[in-house]
């Protein structure tokens, strides 16, 4: 019997491959931006606003997760916007993996700013780096004011906090204060927002806030 | 939910340094685990004697050290432990802290023959 000492990172490869993704990216001046939520939270309503708001700015590409099905990447297709569908097979979170395989789809050279939309979850999704620059979380009213505290690490590790569906606010009991303060004492950097995707009301703020940070990251 | 993922990587991570040590068997892997980190240590060893078939740490016992989270506070300068749901400083309350521990994720070593 023989005891060896190797103190190696369990997810080491995954972040390996993260850091490869980041240095091609970087090389080719895109911005990732991994957009994270529960299923049903919005993701892909708050991607079609982002696009719609920010196409004229930005060239825009699109990853679509999904564990299967095509639906979201079709919807996104239709707005003329490159998009590839990543279907996981049953895995609950995108690795930076697949998104290293994804990447050959796109022209680089031709885009600003890739989003993904990862799996809808709000547990495993956080605990993978993809390769990207900035995080955005989605929580969505009817989901419940309790959430950060019940999936802290989603709103640990994100930049940014999206209460979407903020204009169903008045049908259910959702105390947007207690999101809040529960998500700056997890991460006192992270930045909130209120809005509906749908309607586009308070999203003016999310936009502008996402444009500079893409902006600041490609130059 | 994707402990598969957590057991490969420990797989990837034992085996290579187990063979390069001449190991003909894997008999206990030893991991350090932070309480900040998500994982939850109960379900590996599940999950890791299924993704460890025919590999040569096929039965291996896993054994999980789980490590509290603690802080250093620029501010007041305290160091120490910190509750998991407030990453705060507990004396002064300032958000203006270096994480010195809670985030582990590895594995520390391995019994092998």
């Amino acid at each position: 019997m023989m005891e060896i000492k190797i103190v190696k990172q369990i997810l080491a490869w995954n972040e390996d491959v993260s850091e490869e993704v980041k240095q091609l990216l970087r090389e080719k001046n895109v911005c990732l931006v991994n957009v994270m939520g529960s299923p049903g939270a919005g993701k892909t309503s708050l991607i079609k606003k982002i696009i719609n708001d920010l196409r004229g700015k930005f060239r825009i590409g699109v990853i679509e997760g999904d564990i299967a099905g095509q639906i979201d990447a079709d919807t996104i297709d239709r707005m003329g916007i490159p998009v590839v569908q990543l279907q996981t097979d049953g895995a609950c979170h995108i690795e930076a993996m697949s998104v290293q395989h994804m990447l050959p789809m796109f022209d680089l050279d031709a885009i600003d700013v890739l989003f993904v939309e990862n799996i809808g979850n709000l547990v495993c999704p956080a605990e993978f780096n993809i390769g990207e620059d900035l995080r955005v979380a989605i929580l969505s009213v009817p989901e419940g004011d309790d959430k950060v505290e019940k999936y802290p690490l989603m709103f640990e590790t994100t930049d940014a906090l999206v209460m979407n569906k903020y204009d169903m606010k008045p049908y259910f009991d959702f105390d947007d204060v207690r999101v809040e303060t529960s998500a700056r004492d997890l991460n006192p950097k992270i930045e909130v927002f209120r809005v509906s995707a749908k309607n586009g009301d308070g999203a003016v703020d999310f936009i502008n806030w996402l444009s500079d940070q893409i902006s600041r990251k490609i130059g | 939910m994707h402990e598969l993922a957590i057991t490969e990587g420990i797989i990837r991570a034992a085996v290579p340094e187990a063979e390069k040590h001449g190991a003909k068997r894997i008999l206990e892997i030893r991991l350090r685990i932070g309480d900040l980190s998500g994982v939850i240590p109960e379900c590996i060893q599940e999950y890791f004697n299924i993704a460890s078939i025919g590999t040569i740490a096929e039965g291996a016992a896993i054994k999980v050290e789980r490590i509290p989270a603690a802080i250093l506070c620029r501010d007041c300068g305290y160091e120490g432990a910190i509750e998991r749901r407030r990453v705060r400083c507990p004396e002064c309350g300032s958000a203006d802290i270096k994480l010195t521990a809670g985030r582990e994720y590895y594995v520390d070593s391995l019994e092998v023959e």
